[in-house]
């Protein structure tokens, strides 16, 4: 079936004229038909556009025209800016809005051929770890417990993608990570996911939630798509500021290379309190398989690493206070009439967005009011600082580091939704490699006593992709994870658990 | 010059600072590529990122951070080789991102100065604490529909210098005399065009008075003064309000104030505790600004000469006095037609006739230098006239109001109205037997030792010559013939 091949798999077909880019985006369409009313992992379907695109991508071959993407059906976050194709950010305020511009990802990722399905769900704004707090109604991930219907959060922010990757709705997607919403949800979704390093990724056109931590990145079935992916999405962008003018090398062929030789950390702060025994035995079983293909286990430190959830929580809500701003019903987006300028701003805001963003407005707004600056960001970004140099010090003795990607497997919503804290916590593994802007990669290892995916992180120093693919398709070998979820394509939704 | 208000309790002194905003002279704006020039259809002028639409990033401009640091230079300022941006965040609807991108922790531009001039020719020197860069933010017209407001975000992002002085100004003139070199010295550097009534610059002055040599007592900012005489008189009307409350035995409130030029009133704005918390924390989406030392060098090698080395080079190369030196220096156009008409000819001369007749003559017909109905070759050219003994002094005041008039050249003016000066000292030996022949009573009151009546025997005979009489020759020959 063409909804389960690989990214690479589809790729290869569509060189060797095995079937078109219309036929396997309509596989998928088709698939996306069945299964989205359930899963909710699609804002917006986007089947006009999408056959279209294959139509083009299937003249540009016969053409003898080749690119990195040429003809490959992917789903984009509804975080990423497409041009004429409605953009929400999951967030009721921008609910209508269908942008004049393409994202610096996504265009690059139009230039090599690809050819987008439509957008992903996502907390709002991407505020979350479970994908329920989208205006758009929560997703449901794929994955059951055995012998249990309970629906289950696919993680996020990123949950969309996950799920409609771990559904066989996409071959691939995009992602974005601010404190592990594309890493989190690959776990919890049994796929694999990377947040390169900051700066690699053009943020220009991509909705913006705490500006120093936003990465995009890909997520997919397997390393090697992720790689494909990455080689695409990533480059220097004049617009963005912050991205880095460093070349794109082969990640496709880094996934080749042979990690034998590599030093691989394991750091002691990471065996978190409460973690549970199966998490904590297949971190070992990790370790093992790399000491397995050759790579050297060595213990390390990274101290502050119990200050990084804090951290983070201070600093990301004060860059999404002032990002979030711009949405005032003034200029674009839903608008709330008042009598009078403040009214408008009120009404708007109240009506547009949801809890979770209002919550981290606020925290946001309070962080960095006057007289609690110095006590709250400022000590926050010093402590940042602090993580980074555990980083830093840390991979002046390792090549990479390797972790749980998340301290639980996916729970059911609304286990934890009550207790915005615990929800928090979620990213305790994620969030040190985002403060610090280091890249991580998350691939599926096996599954917890319920049949749930688990996920391993590997994190590396900045622009240290090519060892984490390298690395990742090392474990990925080793792991062998095959496992696909109950609900997927081809499988009639009814016959799940 | 010193300036106090006196009261019955003693002498107030003034203490003035000023935050001058200054539009920064560029192709496009701060940190978009949508024009930044003046005027335009509203919101013609508007890129992606100025509207802050979803997504959309800063990028710096090049060219508005080299004007910041010429004017720094222009300033005698330290430049920072790094430098910060941060976001002020507060809500306005002519405010698209809901934060101005600013400098406030750490400006481009560190402490510098500014040299001023006052009436009585002494000088003063004003500290400059600081410039940083900054987008400008729209406009929001009320008067467009009864029930809403319109935006024109044509200035959204518009890059601003602001420039904080010290609170080194102690009266109205003094504030008035920094503005205006000020002005000279960005419009020298090219950095900003001044002009203050279409808003490229606007200050907001900062006011409190004290006993001599008390410590501050507690200012007031009036906001937005938008030309040197507004703010002359809002900060003598403020610091008398401020002198009546603590006269009074109240206490001044710290608080924002409007000036209203109608009413000659400053009015409260807002107070101390309704002032914004602008939540300033440094701007995640740009880096620090890192200047490079050769390319601040190259800015630095590349400055015009500056309003106070050309007043000095231009009193010790032409001789003139200092005073005429800093008004002619005052505009460089000024300045460079000086040059011109002074190149090879008596400087003095030169500097006389333009700070008299030159200025006279384009303020009655209300020009600037750069459209003078004469121009620096034509003054030369009367200047070359008097000189060579063509014409005289008073004739050549004449010769310039024709010029003035008809545009024609100092020649051709002297030619068609026979304008040359009378050297024939026949001629004006006949002028003064005439003269003497009918002022016997005159004469004879002189030789009794009257000798002021000298003065106006040449009169008689100048007026006998129309005019053209040369007067040294005039002169010398009156003085021969009464002796005889």
């Amino acid at each position: 079936m063409l909804t389960d091949l690989s990214l690479a798999d589809i790729l290869k077909g569509l060189e060797a004229r095995s079937f078109s880019s219309v036929e396997v985006t309509d596989a998928f369409l088709g698939a996306i038909d069945a299964l989205n009313p359930r899963i909710n992992a699609f804002i917006t379907v986007d089947g006009q556009g999408a056959r279209a695109a294959a139509a083009e991508a299937d003249r540009r071959r016969a053409a003898g025209e080749a690119g990195a993407l040429l003809g490959v059906p992917v789903a984009i976050k509804d975080l990423f800016c497409t041009e004429g194709v409605r953009t929400t950010a999951a967030s009721r305020i921008l609910q209508h809005f269908v942008p004049p511009y393409e994202s610096g990802v996504t265009a690059r990722m139009k230039r090599d051929g690809a050819v987008f399905l439509g957008k992903t769900n996502l907390d709002e704004f991407a505020m979350g770890s479970s994908n329920l707090t989208s205006a758009f109604g929560p997703v449901e991930n794929p994955w059951k417990r055995r012998g249990d219907d309970a629906v289950l959060v696919p993680g996020g922010s990123s949950g969309g993608s996950a799920a409609a990757v771990a559904a066989g709705l996409a071959p691939g997607a995009t992602g974005t990570d601010t404190g592990g919403s594309i890493r989190q949800p690959a776990a919890f979704c049994g796929i694999t996911g990377i947040k390169p390093t900051y700066g690699r990724c053009s943020r220009w056109g991509t909705i913006a939630f705490a500006s120093s931590l936003d990465q995009a990145g890909p997520m997919a079935r397997t390393v090697e798509d992720c790689a494909i992916l990455l080689g695409s999405m990533a480059g220097f962008d004049l617009l963005d500021s912050t991205s880095a003018d460093v070349p794109v090398p082969d990640y496709r062929a880094a996934c080749g290379a042979n990690p034998r030789g590599l030093r691989i950390g394991i750091p002691k702060e990471y065996h978190a309190d409460g973690l549970p025994a199966e998490i904590e035995a297949l971190w070992r079983q990790g370790i093992e398989w790399l000491r397995d293909a050759g790579c050297e286990i060595v213990d390390v430190s990274l101290p502050h690493t119990k200050y990084g959830l804090a951290t983070y929580y201070i600093v990301a809500p004060a860059e999404c206070s002032s990002n979030l701003a711009r949405y005032d019903g003034v200029r674009f987006g839903e608008r709330v009439p008042g009598e009078d300028l403040i009214e408008l701003y009120e009404r708007t805001r109240a009506a547009g967005f949801g809890e979770e963003v209002k919550r981290r407005i606020l925290i946001g707004t309070y962080v960095l009011s006057a007289g609690y600056y110095d006590a709250y960001y400022l000590k926050a970004q010093k402590v940042r600082s602090l993580i980074l140099r555990d980083f830093t010090e840390a991979f002046g003795r390792v090549d990479a580091l390797l972790t749980p990607t998340a301290p639980s497997a996916a729970f059911a919503a609304g286990q934890k939704f009550d207790d915005p804290i615990k929800m928090y916590l979620n990213d305790v593994f994620t969030v040190p490699a985002s403060m610090a802007g280091v890249p991580g990669i998350s691939v599926p290892a096996g599954l917890d006593a319920s049949g749930l995916p688990l996920g391993l992180q590997l994190l590396g120093p900045h622009f240290g992709e090519e060892r984490l693919f390298s690395l990742g398709a090392a474990l990925e070998r080793a792991a062998g994870f095959t496992h696909r979820p109950a609900l997927r394509a081809g499988i009639p939704a009814g016959a799940a658990a | 010059m010193s300036y106090e208000i006196e009261r019955a309790t003693g002498s107030w002194e003034l203490v003035i600072g000023l935050e001058v905003h200054a539009q920064v002279i560029s192709e496009s704006k701060l940190f978009s590529g949508a024009s930044a020039s003046y005027g335009g259809e509203p919101n013609s002028h508007v890129s992606l990122v100025d509207a802050a639409f979803p997504g959309m990033l800063p990028v710096i401009n090049r060219e508005c951070v080299a004007q910041a640091v010429r004017t720094g230079l222009g300033l005698d300022a330290r430049v920072n080789l790094e430098s910060r941006f941060d976001r002020k965040n507060y809500f306005y609807a002519d405010l698209p991102a809901g934060y101005q991108i600013s400098q406030f922790t750490h400006p481009v531009i560190g402490a510098g100065k500014v040299e001023i001039e006052l009436a009585d020719g002494s000088r003063r020197e004003i500290g400059v604490t600081r410039l940083h860069l900054e987008q400008d933010a729209g406009k929001s017209l009320h008067d467009q529909s009864p029930d809403s407001s319109h935006i024109d975000l044509n200035r959204a992002g518009v890059g601003l210098m602001e420039i904080v002085s010290e609170p080194d100004m102690r009266s109205p003139e003094e504030a008035g005399a920094y503005l205006r070199k000020l002005r000279t010295i960005l419009r020298y550097l090219g950095t900003c065009d001044g002009n203050m009534e279409e808003g490229s610059m606007r200050a907001d002055v900062n006011v409190s008075v004290r006993k001599a040599g008390e410590p501050f007592r507690t200012r007031c900012e009036i906001k937005n003064v938008n030309s040197i005489r507004f703010v002359m008189q809002a900060i003598e009307v403020e610091a008398r309000r401020q002198v009546a409350i603590w006269e009074s035995g109240s206490a001044v409130d710290q608080e924002t104030r409007l000036f209203d030029p109608q009413r000659g009133e400053t009015r409260a704005l807002r107070s101390k505790e309704d002032a914004h918390d602008y939540r300033y924390f440094p701007d995640p989406d740009l880096l620090p600004l890192v200047l490079e030392r050769e390319w601040v060098d190259r800015l630095r090698a590349e400055l015009p000469e500056l309003p106070d080395a050309k007043r000095r080079r231009l009193a010790e190369e032409y001789g003139i006095p200092d005073y005429d030196a800093s008004v002619l220096v005052a505009e460089k156009p000024v300045a460079a037609f000086f040059e011109t008409v002074a190149k090879g000819r008596d400087a003095r001369l030169a500097s006389n006739w333009m700070l008299g007749d030159l200025f006279a003559a384009l303020n009655r017909t209300g020009r600037g230098i750069e459209n003078s109905p004469v121009s620096a070759e034509s003054l030369g050219g009367l200047l070359d006239l008097i000189a060579d003994g063509t014409i005289n002094g008073r004739i050549a005041k004449d010769v310039f109001e024709e010029m003035v008039e008809t545009g024609d050249g100092a020649g051709v003016i002297v030619e068609r109205k026979g304008l040359r000066q009378v050297t024939d000292s026949g001629a004006i030996d006949a002028a003064i037997e005439q003269v003497l022949g009918a002022h016997g009573d005159k004469l004879a009151e002189f030789r009794a030792g009257k000798d002021k009546l000298f003065g106006f025997f040449v009169g008689q005979v100048m007026k006998a010559t129309g005019g053209k009489g040369n007067p040294a020759l005039v002169n010398a020959a009156l003085k021969a013939r009464l002796a005889s």
